[in-house]
């Protein structure tokens, strides 16, 4: 093993010591899932009836298409909103008008720190609930948009502040204008940093439009309570949901990662704060001289 | 604004709710998340590997999936919380309340451990290397030098993960815990008037809350930073 911070590479007693270890921690691992197998046996949750819904072509058809596929266009639709509206307040907390920072402060705060379901509720009894599917759906969309969008305004402030300063002072040299400094040079080289962590958010945002199962909408989650509701077989539907959204998810970690390699090279990933822990809105930013 | 002012107690318990289930998945999910940290970074190939898979899983899942299994599928293979049953006031510690301090401490402590792992990484090799030099086992490498430091450097990604913690506990509503989502949902059904008002009550309560952990993880990273 390569140098650790926790401890020396082992000798040979270490190393005896250390296959002890293996051996014994294997044989619990063993006896832990054997013992969890078993016991889905013993409840009878192996059995081939509450697992043929996943072999019968209407039902895989019906998870693949109404559940998988609308919670992902649920997921990018709101996470292409949100990059519109992340971009908007993001580039408007960097503001040296007052005016303007201060409000898209206070938005990109208040979201960032309101849960996402009490604000797809608000938006569910007050627009969505007469609408049927399609209200539910969009009342999960427009929650997702403005949650996803204020930690997105955050991700491009932190993205645009980090293009070295040398570029907005020789931009402002050759005699820019403030938006000409912003459009031209400064958002392009952001964006290349920045597209790592906007493909995580994907991440969350895909985790989250399950939340949409509060309010009825459409996606894996609600197609999985159908068939569980029909078929008695929970055990089996929540692994085969869990086992998509893992799959998905382990995809967008791993498209994210290939990115980050190959446009951020081995610069660390760009790190957002928590909420409040950011110098938030206070000053003008310091590259962006006035 | 005015039905949660005139039903303050309802809300004050819900609140109840919502800061006992942070707290206990919290204290749970950071000693859980640390152990499985040691795991993650230890010598150990076997263990180290264990503990990613779980994170990979845990992490990759959203927390309404794992609350599912807890609160749904669980009892049919014999995860049962019928045995607790704790009453203070009006707070309600049950079997629904069980089961999501569970599904919150497996979901949170995922995300512990990562955090702790990138603290872990975060200190430098000589420290340890030094720790070292002078004789200390693995054990004391550890718990005297290793980890004081990361826990320091751990301190803002935690807190990241609290404040998400935090904001998660509303999805226990969904699944019947008296939560403060449960009892806006249950006004903004009651009082389809003031909707707006009673979003921005239970709003700016969860913006306060979540601004005070953020200034105590600011005060502690303060007193803590070294040179």
């Amino acid at each position: 093993m390569a140098a650790s911070v926790l401890f020396d590479s082992p000798g040979p007693r270490t190393i005896a010591r250390h296959r002890v270890y293996t051996v014994v921690t294997m044989v619990a691992l063993a006896g832990v899932l054997a013992f969890m197998v078993y016991r889905l046996y013993l409840e009878e949750q192996l059995e081939y009836d509450k697992w043929e819904p996943f072999l019968t072509p209407r039902y895989i058809s019906t998870l693949l298409i109404d559940g998988l596929f609308t919670t992902l266009q649920m997921a990018f639709t709101s996470i292409i909103f949100a990059v519109v509206f992340g971009l908007v307040f993001g580039v408007g907390k960097l503001s040296d008008t007052p005016w303007i920072r201060w409000p898209c402060w206070a938005v990109v705060e208040f979201f960032r720190a309101v849960p996402v379901l009490l604000l797809m509720i608000l938006v569910f009894y007050s627009w969505g609930i007469s609408r049927g599917d399609s209200g539910a759906y969009w009342s999960v969309v427009v929650a997702l948009t403005v949650y996803n969008g204020a930690v997105l305004a955050e991700v491009f402030r932190a993205g645009i502040l980090a293009v070295p300063s040398g570029q907005a002072e020789a931009a402002y040299a050759i005699g820019m204008r403030k938006s000409q400094v912003m459009n031209i040079v400064l958002l392009p080289q952001a964006v290349k940093i920045m597209l790592p962590a906007i493909i995580s958010q994907c991440v969350v945002a895909l985790k989250d439009t399950s939340l949409g199962y509060a309010v009825a909408a459409p996606g894996l989650s609600t197609v999985g309570e159908g068939i569980y509701l029909r078929f008695a077989n929970q055990i089996p539907t929540v692994i085969v949901i869990a086992a998509m959204y893992i799959t998905v998810n382990l995809i967008l970690t791993w498209i994210a990662t290939w990115v980050q390699k190959k446009f951020v090279g081995e610069k660390k990933p760009l790190e957002v704060t928590a909420v409040g822990l950011a110098d938030a809105g206070g000053g003008a930013p310091a590259n962006l001289p006035h | 604004m005015e039905v949660v002012f005139d039903n303050r107690d309802l809300v004050a318990w819900a609140f109840a709710h919502t800061l006992a289930i942070f707290l206990i998945s919290g204290v749970l999910s950071l000693l859980f998340g640390t152990l499985l940290a040691a795991m993650r970074v230890g010598p150990v190939a076997v263990l180290s590997r264990a503990a990613a898979v779980y994170v990979a899983i845990v992490r990759n899942t959203p927390l309404l999936i794992v609350l599912i299994f807890f609160r749904t599928a669980g009892p049919k293979v014999g995860i049962q919380f019928n045995w607790v049953d704790i009453v203070v006031g009006d707070l309600r510690m049950n079997n629904y309340f069980a089961a999501a301090v569970a599904a919150m401490t497996v979901y949170t402590s995922s995300f512990v451990c990562e955090a702790i792992r990138s603290g872990v990484n975060a200190v430098a090799l000589g420290q340890a290397e030094a720790a070292r030099a002078i004789g200390l086992p693995f054990s004391g490498v550890m718990t005297q030098v290793v980890l004081p430091q990361a826990f320091r450097a751990t301190v803002p990604p935690l807190v990241s993960v609290l404040i998400a913690m935090l904001k998660n506990t509303t999805v226990v509503g969904v699944f019947g815990v008296a939560e403060a989502f449960f009892r806006m949902r249950g006004f903004t059904n009651d009082f389809p008037g003031d909707r707006i008002g009673i979003f921005l009550a239970f709003a700016l309560i969860f913006v306060v809350l979540v601004e005070l952990l953020s200034f105590a993880a600011h005060r502690l990273e303060r007193r803590w930073r070294i040179a």
